[in-house]
């Protein structure tokens, strides 16, 4: 996309709304759909990957130090990664 | 050089879908559309049209397989009727949207219930926000032009959209009549191969019906609107050709001896035939009565129908369906809307009759128009009358 969402005009659409663009939807936030948001005390973390693999919108990623961070470009504020947990790592706190 | 040959407007139909050298036709037997369905199921099997031909379990998968074809870029028809149309309704609304260019034939039928299979418009008039191009015809011979105008308009890269192509069942589709089809060269110098833009291709991949969150809703909605109003320039681009071609013309809203008219009546469809025979009547008695029928219904043609009718005293609309409590007929509460903004409108009346396929007679038309002239003198409170019903 030349242009972000909020700034395509109609013209702008192709016929009948067709993409064109492959793997477009990674450029759709889904973060403002979020009222709690995940916080991290990694102190405690055990590097295990759980809530990586739990995580519905794979939005998880290894930071250089080996520890999972949400990207909250993505994150929708479930809560999964929180229960799932082991250690107890992940709070969630209100936007 | 083409004959007039008798034949069924059915089987005219089919013939006409197999000279468009139609890819593929997706479709289920609903009377009183079978005929045309059966005769293209034969053309295929017996190897005189080269076509997919997709048997389907119901009208919703008909119309979703003409979807999937059309993405293609392949020349799709399919036709149906009645309670096929509604079952069909919700795919209606994505094969517009979506910009598929599909041709449908709609043999006209009542819906249920009582059941009937007789004609009325109640199934075309409640697909009249679906987004397609609707074309009414009034018999056999409108029915094998328009179709084949109806490929040419679908598949026009300034359209680009669903066409459905409106004829009375059993009035239009069971009638035996001289029909003219064109030469196989004729069609092929008409109608130019299907050239879909941004067709399902695998070295060059879309992704179609997507996904449309608020912020880009209202865009594609408008996108559609503007595009469908604008196609009504190309509609009459291509009867102003077919015209000159096969020296029949059509237009948006036909007139019938309205000139110098007090009065008008508006029909749409097969009986408008018999109409005319009632105008033909009375405009020997010295009365200044006319016809206008309104032949493209969507996109609806405000300016030609606003034309037709600014030197008007009185318009007699009939209906041959009802918008249960509501203003009266579709086609008369869009009539008073189109007019409403005019500084010289005609006293409007509305009718409703010819319900699930009762004959109105040539006295019958005489009755309306006597009474709509009277009621256009005195007034009426009620939002419609009906015409027939037994007391």
């Amino acid at each position: 996309m030349t242009k972000k969402e909020d700034e395509l005009t109609w013209k702008d659409l192709e016929i009948g709304a067709v993409i064109t663009e492959p793997g477009n939807a990674s450029q759709y936030r889904t973060g403002d759909w979020r009222t709690q948001k995940p916080v991290h005390d990694f102190s405690r973390c055990i590097k295990c990957g759980l809530c990586m693999i739990y995580c519905p919108e794979a939005c998880r990623f290894q930071n250089k130090e080996g520890y999972f961070e949400a990207d909250l470009f993505y994150c929708k504020g479930c809560g999964i990664c929180y229960r799932e947990c082991p250690t107890m790592v992940i709070t969630m706190e209100e936007e | 050089m083409a004959q007039r040959v008798g034949m069924e407007v059915s089987v005219a139909i089919g013939e006409i879908v197999k000279l468009a050298n139609t890819d593929v036709v997706s479709a289920y037997p609903i009377t009183p559309q079978t005929h045309i369905v059966e005769h293209l199921a034969e053309l295929v099997a017996d190897g005189e049209l080269d076509a997919e031909y997709i048997p389907v379990e119901s009208e919703h998968s008909a119309m979703s397989a003409c979807l999937g074809s059309a993405a293609t870029g392949a020349r799709t028809f399919t036709a149906t009727a009645g309670q096929g149309l509604e079952l069909m309704h919700e795919v209606l609304y994505v094969a517009s949207s979506m910009r598929l260019p599909i041709v449908m034939t709609v043999a006209n039928r009542a819906l249920s219930s009582p059941l009937s299979v007789w004609s009325d418009h109640s199934d075309a008039m409640a697909c009249r926000d679906t987004g397609w191009i609707q074309i009414f015809v009034e018999n056999g011979q409108e029915a094998v032009d328009n179709t084949l105008c109806a490929f040419r308009i679908a598949e026009d890269n300034n359209v680009l959209l669903p066409v459905m192509i409106h004829l009375d069942g059993f009035h239009v589709s069971h009638v035996i009549e001289p029909i003219l089809l064109p030469e196989q060269s004729q069609v092929d110098a008409f109608l130019p191969k299907n050239n879909y833009p941004l067709p399902l291709d695998t070295d060059k991949p879309v992704a179609m019906g997507d996904f449309g969150p608020p912020v880009i809703y209202t865009e594609a909605k408008w996108a559609q609107e503007v595009n469908l109003r604008k196609s009504k320039e190309t509609i009459l681009k291509v009867w102003q050709e077919f015209g000159k071609s096969f020296s029949r013309y059509y237009k948006p809203v036909e007139c019938y001896r309205c000139e110098d008219a007090d009065t008008l009546l508006l029909t749409m469809g097969s009986y408008s035939e018999t109409a005319m025979t009632t105008i033909d009547k009375m405009r020997g008695e010295g009365k200044k009565i006319g016809l206008i029928r309104i032949r493209l219904w969507r996109p609806f043609p405000f300016e030609e129908f606003r034309q037709a009718v600014k030197d008007i005293k009185t318009l007699i609309v009939l209906d041959r369906a009802i918008s249960f409590g509501g203003p009266g007929g579709p086609v008369c509460s869009e009539i008073r809307s189109a007019l409403y903004s005019q500084n010289n409108r005609p006293e409007i009346v509305s009718f409703i009759g010819g319900l699930g396929g009762r004959d109105i007679t040539v006295a019958g038309f005489e009755e309306i128009i006597n009474s709509g002239m009277e009621i256009a003198e005195t007034g009426s409170d009620n939002e419609f009358e009906i015409f027939g019903v037994r007391e």
